[in-house]
Protein backbone atom coordinates (compact mmCIF):
# COMPACT_ATOMS: atom_id res chain seq x y z
CA UNK A 1 0.00 0.00 0.00
CA UNK A 2 1.19 3.33 -1.27
CA UNK A 3 0.00 5.96 1.58
CA UNK A 4 -0.49 9.36 2.04
CA UNK A 5 2.69 8.92 4.37
CA UNK A 6 4.51 7.40 2.11
CA UNK A 7 3.80 10.22 -0.33
CA UNK A 8 5.75 12.79 2.78
CA UNK A 9 8.33 10.88 3.24
CA UNK A 10 9.26 10.78 -0.42
CA UNK A 11 8.24 14.58 -0.56
CA UNK A 12 11.11 15.31 2.73
CA UNK A 13 13.77 13.52 0.56
CA UNK A 14 13.46 14.70 -2.52
CA UNK A 15 13.04 18.43 -0.35
CA UNK A 16 16.45 17.26 1.01
CA UNK A 17 18.48 15.62 -2.09
CA UNK A 18 16.90 17.57 -4.90
CA UNK A 19 15.93 20.87 -4.25
CA UNK A 20 18.79 21.91 -1.25
CA UNK A 21 16.75 22.11 1.66
CA UNK A 22 18.65 22.15 4.46
CA UNK A 23 18.77 24.40 8.16
CA UNK A 24 20.82 27.44 6.95
CA UNK A 25 22.40 28.01 10.90
CA UNK A 26 22.06 27.15 14.33
CA UNK A 27 22.91 30.19 16.17
CA UNK A 28 23.82 30.12 19.81
CA UNK A 29 23.31 34.05 21.51
CA UNK A 30 25.67 34.83 24.46
CA UNK A 31 24.71 37.60 26.70
CA UNK A 32 28.71 39.55 27.33
CA UNK A 33 27.20 41.86 29.76
CA UNK A 34 28.40 39.86 32.58
CA UNK A 35 31.87 40.01 31.47
CA UNK A 36 32.45 43.66 31.34
CA UNK A 37 35.19 45.05 33.34
CA UNK A 38 37.04 48.36 33.28
CA UNK A 39 40.31 46.55 32.55
CA UNK A 40 39.87 45.33 28.84
CA UNK A 41 42.56 42.49 29.24
CA UNK A 42 40.38 41.51 31.91
CA UNK A 43 36.56 41.79 29.66
CA UNK A 44 38.64 40.08 26.95
CA UNK A 45 39.49 37.02 29.73
CA UNK A 46 35.85 37.01 30.51
CA UNK A 47 34.59 36.74 27.08
CA UNK A 48 36.97 33.81 25.58
CA UNK A 49 35.66 32.19 28.86
CA UNK A 50 32.54 32.45 28.86
CA UNK A 51 32.23 31.71 24.51
CA UNK A 52 34.23 28.31 24.52
CA UNK A 53 32.40 27.21 27.95
CA UNK A 54 28.83 27.76 26.64
CA UNK A 55 29.35 26.72 23.15
CA UNK A 56 31.85 24.35 23.72
CA UNK A 57 29.07 21.32 22.41
CA UNK A 58 27.60 23.59 19.57
CA UNK A 59 29.33 22.08 16.89
CA UNK A 60 29.09 18.48 18.02
CA UNK A 61 25.18 18.56 18.80
CA UNK A 62 24.70 20.05 15.37
CA UNK A 63 26.34 17.23 13.93
CA UNK A 64 24.34 14.97 15.63
CA UNK A 65 20.99 16.43 15.10
CA UNK A 66 22.45 15.97 11.17
CA UNK A 67 23.15 12.47 11.57
CA UNK A 68 20.22 11.33 13.16
CA UNK A 69 17.59 13.61 11.40
CA UNK A 70 19.54 13.45 7.77
CA UNK A 71 18.94 17.08 7.33
CA UNK A 72 21.89 19.09 6.28
CA UNK A 73 22.91 21.92 9.40
CA UNK A 74 25.65 24.23 7.29
CA UNK A 75 26.46 26.52 9.67
CA UNK A 76 26.74 26.73 13.27
CA UNK A 77 27.42 30.28 14.18
CA UNK A 78 27.55 32.77 17.50
CA UNK A 79 26.09 36.04 18.21
CA UNK A 80 27.36 37.79 21.30
CA UNK A 81 25.92 41.63 23.05
CA UNK A 82 26.86 44.39 20.78
CA UNK A 83 30.75 44.92 21.98
CA UNK A 84 30.56 49.03 21.82
CA UNK A 85 28.99 48.35 25.54
CA UNK A 86 31.66 46.87 26.97
CA UNK A 87 33.90 49.22 25.14
CA UNK A 88 32.27 51.82 26.75
CA UNK A 89 32.77 50.08 30.02
CA UNK A 90 36.76 49.25 29.29
CA UNK A 91 37.75 51.68 27.51
CA UNK A 92 40.86 50.53 25.23
CA UNK A 93 41.87 49.39 21.90
CA UNK A 94 38.13 47.99 20.47
CA UNK A 95 40.08 45.25 18.08
CA UNK A 96 41.22 43.27 21.06
CA UNK A 97 37.54 42.40 21.47
CA UNK A 98 37.35 41.22 17.48
CA UNK A 99 40.49 38.95 18.27
CA UNK A 100 39.34 37.90 21.15
CA UNK A 101 35.51 36.90 19.55
CA UNK A 102 37.54 35.72 16.29
CA UNK A 103 40.12 33.42 19.11
CA UNK A 104 36.94 32.05 20.72
CA UNK A 105 34.88 31.31 17.86
CA UNK A 106 37.59 29.07 16.45
CA UNK A 107 38.20 27.24 19.70
CA UNK A 108 34.69 26.03 19.26
CA UNK A 109 34.66 25.45 15.71
CA UNK A 110 31.79 27.82 14.78
CA UNK A 111 31.53 29.02 11.24
CA UNK A 112 30.83 33.07 12.25
CA UNK A 113 30.53 35.24 15.33
CA UNK A 114 28.63 38.04 14.98
CA UNK A 115 28.44 41.13 17.34
CA UNK A 116 31.16 43.40 17.18
CA UNK A 117 28.31 45.78 16.74
CA UNK A 118 27.40 49.00 17.95
CA UNK A 119 23.48 50.79 18.42
CA UNK A 120 23.77 54.42 17.60
CA UNK A 121 20.38 55.13 15.78
CA UNK A 122 19.71 58.13 17.95
CA UNK A 123 22.71 58.88 19.21
CA UNK A 124 26.98 58.04 20.02
CA UNK A 125 28.30 56.85 23.19
CA UNK A 126 32.10 57.16 23.64
CA UNK A 127 32.07 53.68 23.29
CA UNK A 128 29.78 53.09 20.13
CA UNK A 129 31.88 55.74 18.76
CA UNK A 130 35.52 53.91 19.38
CA UNK A 131 34.01 50.87 17.95
CA UNK A 132 32.51 52.15 15.00
CA UNK A 133 36.05 53.80 14.02
CA UNK A 134 38.23 50.48 14.97
CA UNK A 135 35.64 48.29 12.53
CA UNK A 136 38.25 48.38 9.50
CA UNK A 137 41.18 47.54 11.23
CA UNK A 138 38.85 45.09 13.37
CA UNK A 139 37.48 43.21 10.16
CA UNK A 140 40.66 43.48 7.95
CA UNK A 141 42.93 41.13 11.32
CA UNK A 142 39.88 39.09 12.29
CA UNK A 143 38.67 36.20 9.92
CA UNK A 144 35.17 35.10 11.33
CA UNK A 145 34.11 38.13 12.87
CA UNK A 146 31.10 40.13 11.70
CA UNK A 147 29.82 43.49 12.56
CA UNK A 148 27.04 45.58 11.98
CA UNK A 149 25.78 49.38 12.80
CA UNK A 150 22.09 50.20 13.84
CA UNK A 151 21.84 53.67 12.31
CA UNK A 152 18.13 54.41 12.30
CA UNK A 153 14.92 53.06 13.48
CA UNK A 154 11.12 53.89 13.19
CA UNK A 155 11.08 54.97 16.71
CA UNK A 156 14.41 57.38 16.67
CA UNK A 157 14.54 58.40 12.96
CA UNK A 158 18.16 58.28 11.51
CA UNK A 159 21.02 59.39 12.78
CA UNK A 160 22.76 61.10 10.00
CA UNK A 161 26.53 61.65 11.75
CA UNK A 162 26.38 57.70 12.09
CA UNK A 163 25.27 57.35 8.27
CA UNK A 164 28.53 59.78 7.24
CA UNK A 165 30.72 57.53 9.15
CA UNK A 166 29.15 54.58 8.25
CA UNK A 167 30.23 55.65 4.50
CA UNK A 168 34.01 56.28 5.20
CA UNK A 169 33.85 52.83 7.11
CA UNK A 170 32.67 50.34 4.42
CA UNK A 171 35.40 52.79 2.27
CA UNK A 172 38.40 51.99 4.76
CA UNK A 173 37.24 48.19 5.20
CA UNK A 174 37.41 47.65 1.45
CA UNK A 175 40.80 49.80 1.43
CA UNK A 176 42.12 47.71 4.01
CA UNK A 177 41.29 44.15 2.66
CA UNK A 178 42.00 45.26 -1.11
CA UNK A 179 44.40 42.11 -1.70
CA UNK A 180 41.57 39.62 -0.60
CA UNK A 181 38.65 40.63 -2.83
CA UNK A 182 37.50 43.63 -0.15
CA UNK A 183 36.10 40.65 1.60
CA UNK A 184 36.18 43.03 4.73
CA UNK A 185 33.80 44.91 3.83
CA UNK A 186 31.13 41.89 2.88
CA UNK A 187 31.29 40.78 7.14
CA UNK A 188 29.85 44.60 7.32
CA UNK A 189 25.59 45.53 7.92
CA UNK A 190 24.54 48.99 8.04
CA UNK A 191 21.24 48.28 9.56
CA UNK A 192 17.80 50.44 10.20
CA UNK A 193 15.51 48.51 12.71
CA UNK A 194 17.88 46.23 13.07
CA UNK A 195 16.60 42.87 15.27
CA UNK A 196 17.81 41.76 17.88
CA UNK A 197 17.11 37.62 17.46
CA UNK A 198 18.78 37.39 13.63
CA UNK A 199 20.82 33.91 13.21
CA UNK A 200 22.08 35.36 10.04
CA UNK A 201 25.39 36.74 9.05
CA UNK A 202 27.29 39.43 8.88
CA UNK A 203 23.86 41.40 10.42
CA UNK A 204 23.71 38.87 13.64
CA UNK A 205 23.85 40.45 17.39
CA UNK A 206 22.56 39.16 20.45
CA UNK A 207 20.10 41.96 21.59
CA UNK A 208 20.32 43.41 25.39
CA UNK A 209 16.84 41.74 26.11
CA UNK A 210 17.66 38.60 25.08
CA UNK A 211 18.28 35.73 27.70
CA UNK A 212 21.97 34.99 29.08
CA UNK A 213 22.02 32.00 26.52
CA UNK A 214 19.84 31.62 23.82
CA UNK A 215 19.25 28.92 20.45
CA UNK A 216 18.14 30.92 17.37
CA UNK A 217 17.71 29.00 14.01
CA UNK A 218 17.77 29.96 10.13
CA UNK A 219 15.99 27.71 7.65
CA UNK A 220 16.79 28.14 3.79
CA UNK A 221 14.62 26.78 1.17
CA UNK A 222 14.96 28.68 -2.29
CA UNK A 223 15.05 25.51 -4.47
CA UNK A 224 12.06 23.63 -2.18
CA UNK A 225 9.75 26.76 -2.98
CA UNK A 226 10.78 26.96 -6.66
CA UNK A 227 10.04 23.39 -7.40
CA UNK A 228 6.70 24.09 -5.75
CA UNK A 229 5.66 27.04 -8.15
CA UNK A 230 7.08 25.00 -11.14
CA UNK A 231 5.10 22.01 -10.59
CA UNK A 232 1.45 24.74 -10.44
CA UNK A 233 2.48 25.63 -13.81
CA UNK A 234 2.31 28.56 -15.82
CA UNK A 235 -1.75 28.75 -15.66
CA UNK A 236 -2.16 28.88 -11.83
CA UNK A 237 -3.70 32.11 -10.32
CA UNK A 238 -1.19 34.77 -8.19
CA UNK A 239 -3.54 34.21 -5.55
CA UNK A 240 -3.17 29.95 -5.85
CA UNK A 241 0.97 30.48 -6.46
CA UNK A 242 0.80 32.15 -3.25
CA UNK A 243 -1.44 29.45 -1.40
CA UNK A 244 1.35 27.17 -2.80
CA UNK A 245 4.36 28.82 -1.42
CA UNK A 246 2.33 29.38 2.15
CA UNK A 247 2.20 25.68 2.43
CA UNK A 248 6.05 25.26 1.31
CA UNK A 249 7.11 27.58 3.66
CA UNK A 250 4.79 25.76 6.57
CA UNK A 251 6.64 22.59 6.02
CA UNK A 252 10.24 24.05 6.03
CA UNK A 253 9.68 26.05 9.26
CA UNK A 254 8.16 22.71 10.93
CA UNK A 255 11.44 21.45 10.32
CA UNK A 256 13.42 24.39 11.54
CA UNK A 257 11.36 24.14 14.78
CA UNK A 258 11.92 20.66 15.33
CA UNK A 259 15.83 21.13 14.63
CA UNK A 260 15.79 24.30 16.83
CA UNK A 261 14.17 23.08 19.73
CA UNK A 262 15.68 19.39 19.99
CA UNK A 263 19.74 21.36 19.91
CA UNK A 264 18.40 23.70 22.56
CA UNK A 265 17.16 20.67 24.60
CA UNK A 266 20.34 19.07 24.00
CA UNK A 267 22.18 22.26 24.62
CA UNK A 268 20.31 22.76 27.62
CA UNK A 269 19.72 26.46 26.77
CA UNK A 270 15.89 27.75 25.81
CA UNK A 271 14.64 27.73 22.00
CA UNK A 272 14.52 31.73 21.15
CA UNK A 273 12.96 31.70 17.51
CA UNK A 274 12.88 30.32 13.54
CA UNK A 275 13.48 32.69 11.75
CA UNK A 276 12.42 31.24 8.01
CA UNK A 277 13.78 33.64 5.68
CA UNK A 278 14.62 32.14 2.41
CA UNK A 279 18.19 32.33 2.37
CA UNK A 280 19.86 31.67 -1.36
CA UNK A 281 23.11 29.91 -2.00
CA UNK A 282 25.15 30.83 -5.29
CA UNK A 283 24.45 26.88 -5.89
CA UNK A 284 22.08 26.16 -9.04
CA UNK A 285 18.51 25.51 -7.62
CA UNK A 286 19.27 27.52 -4.55
CA UNK A 287 18.06 30.86 -5.36
CA UNK A 288 15.44 33.77 -4.63
CA UNK A 289 15.78 35.38 -7.98
CA UNK A 290 14.76 32.16 -9.92
CA UNK A 291 11.37 31.65 -7.48
CA UNK A 292 10.56 35.05 -9.09
CA UNK A 293 10.96 34.13 -12.81
CA UNK A 294 9.46 31.27 -12.23
CA UNK A 295 6.15 33.00 -11.03
CA UNK A 296 6.29 34.65 -14.78
CA UNK A 297 9.44 37.66 -14.53
CA UNK A 298 11.17 36.92 -17.59
CA UNK A 299 14.33 38.26 -15.96
CA UNK A 300 14.52 39.35 -11.90
CA UNK A 301 14.82 42.95 -11.87
CA UNK A 302 12.28 43.57 -15.14
CA UNK A 303 9.49 44.66 -14.46
CA UNK A 304 7.09 42.92 -12.17
CA UNK A 305 9.64 41.96 -10.41
CA UNK A 306 8.82 44.36 -6.83
CA UNK A 307 5.06 42.63 -7.31
CA UNK A 308 6.05 39.07 -7.63
CA UNK A 309 9.05 39.63 -4.45
CA UNK A 310 5.76 40.94 -2.03
CA UNK A 311 3.71 38.07 -2.85
CA UNK A 312 6.55 35.87 -2.34
CA UNK A 313 7.45 37.40 1.04
CA UNK A 314 4.38 37.87 2.42
CA UNK A 315 3.60 34.43 1.55
CA UNK A 316 6.35 33.37 3.27
CA UNK A 317 5.79 34.80 6.27
CA UNK A 318 2.35 33.35 6.86
CA UNK A 319 3.27 29.89 5.84
CA UNK A 320 5.62 30.57 8.94
CA UNK A 321 3.57 31.78 11.45
CA UNK A 322 1.15 29.23 10.96
CA UNK A 323 4.10 26.76 11.31
CA UNK A 324 5.67 27.85 14.68
CA UNK A 325 4.83 30.14 17.44
CA UNK A 326 8.24 31.41 17.52
CA UNK A 327 9.48 33.30 14.54
CA UNK A 328 11.44 36.05 14.77
CA UNK A 329 14.31 37.20 12.76
CA UNK A 330 14.33 38.59 9.70
CA UNK A 331 11.92 35.87 8.37
CA UNK A 332 11.26 36.73 4.32
CA UNK A 333 13.11 36.50 1.26
CA UNK A 334 16.58 37.84 0.97
CA UNK A 335 17.54 39.33 -1.97
CA UNK A 336 22.00 39.15 -1.86
CA UNK A 337 23.33 39.19 -5.00
CA UNK A 338 26.51 37.91 -4.93
CA UNK A 339 25.03 34.89 -3.21
CA UNK A 340 22.56 33.70 -5.25
CA UNK A 341 22.96 32.35 -8.77
CA UNK A 342 20.02 34.08 -10.54
CA UNK A 343 20.23 37.36 -8.75
CA UNK A 344 24.00 37.41 -10.55
CA UNK A 345 23.27 36.32 -13.93
CA UNK A 346 20.36 39.26 -13.85
CA UNK A 347 22.86 41.40 -12.55
CA UNK A 348 25.66 40.41 -15.05
CA UNK A 349 22.90 41.04 -17.82
CA UNK A 350 21.83 44.32 -17.21
CA UNK A 351 18.53 44.47 -16.02
CA UNK A 352 18.82 43.81 -12.35
CA UNK A 353 19.92 47.56 -11.51
CA UNK A 354 20.84 49.12 -7.98
CA UNK A 355 17.71 51.76 -8.28
CA UNK A 356 15.43 48.42 -8.98
CA UNK A 357 17.32 46.33 -5.86
CA UNK A 358 16.38 49.52 -3.92
CA UNK A 359 12.68 49.42 -4.69
CA UNK A 360 12.87 45.44 -4.04
CA UNK A 361 13.82 45.89 -0.53
CA UNK A 362 10.59 47.74 0.34
CA UNK A 363 9.02 44.51 -0.22
CA UNK A 364 11.91 42.33 0.84
CA UNK A 365 13.05 41.07 4.36
CA UNK A 366 16.14 42.96 4.85
CA UNK A 367 18.12 45.59 2.12
CA UNK A 368 20.76 46.19 -0.16
CA UNK A 369 22.84 43.07 0.34
CA UNK A 370 25.95 41.58 -1.37
CA UNK A 371 26.06 44.30 -3.97
CA UNK A 372 29.51 45.22 -5.18
CA UNK A 373 29.82 48.90 -6.32
CA UNK A 374 32.65 50.52 -8.10
CA UNK A 375 36.28 50.89 -6.16
CA UNK A 376 36.13 54.78 -7.02
CA UNK A 377 32.63 55.22 -5.36
CA UNK A 378 33.11 58.25 -2.83
CA UNK A 379 32.39 57.63 1.17
CA UNK A 380 29.86 60.25 0.56
CA UNK A 381 28.13 58.43 -2.03
CA UNK A 382 28.04 55.35 0.08
CA UNK A 383 26.63 57.28 3.06
CA UNK A 384 23.83 58.45 0.51
CA UNK A 385 23.12 54.94 -0.56
CA UNK A 386 22.82 53.71 3.62
CA UNK A 387 20.46 56.64 4.38
CA UNK A 388 18.15 56.10 1.50
CA UNK A 389 17.60 52.52 2.27
CA UNK A 390 17.83 53.28 5.97
CA UNK A 391 14.84 55.80 5.06
CA UNK A 392 12.64 52.81 3.00
CA UNK A 393 13.20 51.04 6.55
CA UNK A 394 11.76 54.29 9.00
CA UNK A 395 8.92 54.94 7.15
CA UNK A 396 7.94 51.17 6.24
CA UNK A 397 8.71 50.17 9.71
CA UNK A 398 10.72 47.52 8.68
CA UNK A 399 14.16 46.29 8.68
CA UNK A 400 16.51 47.54 5.57
CA UNK A 401 20.38 47.02 5.62
CA UNK A 402 22.96 47.94 3.59
CA UNK A 403 25.81 45.35 2.51
CA UNK A 404 27.74 46.94 0.41
CA UNK A 405 31.42 46.34 -1.54
CA UNK A 406 33.81 48.76 -3.20
CA UNK A 407 35.73 46.84 -5.26
CA UNK A 408 38.86 48.87 -4.82
CA UNK A 409 40.50 49.14 -7.92
CA UNK A 410 37.73 47.74 -9.99
CA UNK A 411 35.23 49.42 -12.38
CA UNK A 412 31.62 48.45 -13.30
CA UNK A 413 31.99 45.23 -15.64
CA UNK A 414 35.03 43.57 -14.01
CA UNK A 415 33.83 41.22 -11.03
CA UNK A 416 34.71 40.32 -7.16
CA UNK A 417 35.27 36.39 -6.27
CA UNK A 418 34.85 35.72 -2.50
CA UNK A 419 33.62 31.67 -2.22
CA UNK A 420 31.92 29.63 -0.80
CA UNK A 421 28.16 30.83 0.88
CA UNK A 422 29.34 34.64 0.05
CA UNK A 423 29.82 34.02 -4.20
CA UNK A 424 30.83 36.03 -6.58
CA UNK A 425 29.26 38.87 -8.67
CA UNK A 426 29.74 41.47 -11.04
CA UNK A 427 30.38 45.28 -10.42
CA UNK A 428 27.60 47.11 -10.42
CA UNK A 429 26.99 50.72 -11.60
CA UNK A 430 26.03 53.71 -8.92
CA UNK A 431 23.50 56.33 -9.93
CA UNK A 432 25.22 59.86 -10.87
CA UNK A 433 24.92 63.12 -9.18
CA UNK A 434 26.36 63.82 -5.34
CA UNK A 435 24.45 64.15 -2.23
CA UNK A 436 27.79 65.42 -0.43
CA UNK A 437 26.10 68.72 1.11
CA UNK A 438 23.42 66.50 2.80
CA UNK A 439 25.55 63.70 4.05
CA UNK A 440 28.12 66.92 5.59
CA UNK A 441 25.03 68.60 7.40
CA UNK A 442 24.96 65.88 9.81
CA UNK A 443 22.44 65.69 12.41
CA UNK A 444 19.36 63.37 12.88
CA UNK A 445 16.28 63.02 10.28
CA UNK A 446 13.99 63.28 12.98
CA UNK A 447 11.59 60.17 13.70
CA UNK A 448 8.48 60.18 11.47
CA UNK A 449 4.61 60.47 12.28
CA UNK A 450 3.95 56.71 11.98
CA UNK A 451 6.23 56.54 15.39
CA UNK A 452 3.74 58.17 17.48
CA UNK A 453 1.85 55.07 18.02
CA UNK A 454 1.18 55.39 21.81
CA UNK B 1 13.67 4.73 18.57
CA UNK B 2 11.45 4.78 15.44
CA UNK B 3 13.14 5.33 12.12
CA UNK B 4 12.47 5.42 8.76
CA UNK B 5 14.52 3.44 5.95
CA UNK B 6 13.95 4.69 2.13
CA UNK B 7 15.63 2.75 -0.66
CA UNK B 8 15.51 3.92 -3.98
CA UNK B 9 17.31 1.50 -6.84
CA UNK B 10 17.00 0.14 -10.06
CA UNK B 11 14.71 -2.81 -9.87
CA UNK B 12 15.61 -6.32 -9.54
CA UNK B 13 15.07 -9.04 -7.79
CA UNK B 14 16.54 -9.40 -4.35
CA UNK B 15 16.44 -5.66 -2.66
CA UNK B 16 13.62 -6.47 -0.08
CA UNK B 17 15.64 -9.77 1.30
CA UNK B 18 18.97 -7.41 1.37
CA UNK B 19 17.66 -4.84 3.22
CA UNK B 20 15.78 -6.94 5.24
CA UNK B 21 18.61 -9.26 5.88
CA UNK B 22 20.78 -5.98 7.26
CA UNK B 23 17.92 -4.94 10.09
CA UNK B 24 18.10 -8.66 11.08
CA UNK B 25 21.29 -8.88 11.60
CA UNK B 26 21.02 -5.77 13.23
CA UNK B 27 18.57 -6.76 15.64
CA UNK B 28 16.45 -3.57 14.09
CA UNK B 29 12.78 -4.56 14.32
CA UNK B 30 10.46 -3.62 10.67
CA UNK B 31 7.36 -2.51 11.76
CA UNK B 32 6.07 -1.41 8.53
CA UNK B 33 6.75 -1.80 4.90
CA UNK B 34 5.56 -0.14 1.92
CA UNK B 35 7.22 -0.81 -1.90
CA UNK B 36 6.07 0.62 -5.02
CA UNK B 37 8.11 0.09 -8.45
CA UNK B 38 7.53 3.48 -10.53
CA UNK B 39 8.84 2.02 -14.31
CA UNK B 40 12.04 0.05 -13.29
CA UNK B 41 13.05 1.96 -10.34
CA UNK B 42 12.35 0.45 -6.88
CA UNK B 43 11.02 2.57 -4.23
CA UNK B 44 10.51 1.50 -0.66
CA UNK B 45 9.88 2.85 2.65
CA UNK B 46 10.19 1.13 5.69
CA UNK B 47 9.04 1.89 9.22
CA UNK B 48 11.49 0.29 11.98
CA UNK B 49 12.21 0.23 15.75
CA UNK B 50 16.03 0.50 16.79
CA UNK B 51 17.25 -0.77 19.08
CA UNK B 52 18.62 1.66 22.09
CA UNK B 53 22.33 0.84 21.99
CA UNK B 54 22.37 1.78 18.32
CA UNK B 55 23.02 5.16 17.13
CA UNK B 56 21.05 6.43 13.88
CA UNK B 57 24.11 8.09 12.30
CA UNK B 58 25.81 5.00 12.44
CA UNK B 59 22.96 2.72 11.19
CA UNK B 60 22.69 5.56 8.33
CA UNK B 61 26.34 5.19 7.41
CA UNK B 62 26.08 1.22 7.57
CA UNK B 63 23.38 1.16 5.31
CA UNK B 64 24.33 3.69 2.95
CA UNK B 65 28.09 2.58 2.60
CA UNK B 66 26.72 -1.05 2.06
CA UNK B 67 23.58 -0.09 0.06
CA UNK B 68 25.95 2.00 -2.45
CA UNK B 69 28.28 -1.24 -3.24
CA UNK B 70 24.59 -2.64 -4.55
CA UNK B 71 23.67 0.10 -6.22
CA UNK B 72 21.07 1.52 -4.16
CA UNK B 73 20.33 4.59 -2.11
CA UNK B 74 19.63 4.07 1.08
CA UNK B 75 18.62 6.63 3.92
CA UNK B 76 17.74 6.20 7.81
CA UNK B 77 16.22 8.99 9.27
CA UNK B 78 14.81 9.75 12.26
CA UNK B 79 10.74 9.41 12.11
CA UNK B 80 10.12 12.91 14.06
CA UNK B 81 11.12 14.78 10.75
CA UNK B 82 8.24 13.24 8.83
CA UNK B 83 5.76 13.71 11.55
CA UNK B 84 6.65 17.35 12.05
CA UNK B 85 6.76 18.74 8.76
CA UNK B 86 3.66 17.22 7.19
CA UNK B 87 1.47 17.30 10.13
CA UNK B 88 0.11 20.44 12.81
Amino acid sequence: MWTNQSENIIETIRMIQEENLDIRTITMGISLLDCADSDIDRSCEKIYNKITTKAKDLVAVAKEIEGEYGIPIINQRITVTPISMLVSVSGGNPVKYAKTLDAAAKAVGASFIGGYSALCQKGMTPGDKALIESIPEALATTDIVCSSVNIGSTKAGINMDAVRMMGEVVVKTAELTKDNQCFGAAKLVVFCNAVEDNPFMAGGFHGVSEPDVVINTGVSGPGVVKEAVRSAGPHATMDEIAEIIKKTAFKVTRMGQLVGTEAARRLNVPFGIVDLSLAPTPAIGDSVARILEEIGIETCGGPGTTAALAMLNDAVKKGGVMASSSVGGLSGAFIPVSEDEGMIAAAESGVLTLEKLEAMTAVCSVGLDMIIIPGGTTAETISAIIADEAAIGMINTKTTACRLIPAIGRAAGEKLVFGGLLGEGPVMPVGKGSAEVMIHRGGRIPSPMNALKN
Amino acid sequence: MKAVITVVGKDRPGILAFVSGKCAAASINIVDVTQKVLQDLFTMIMIVEIPEDLRIPDVAASFGEDGKKEGLQIQVMQEDIFNAMHTI
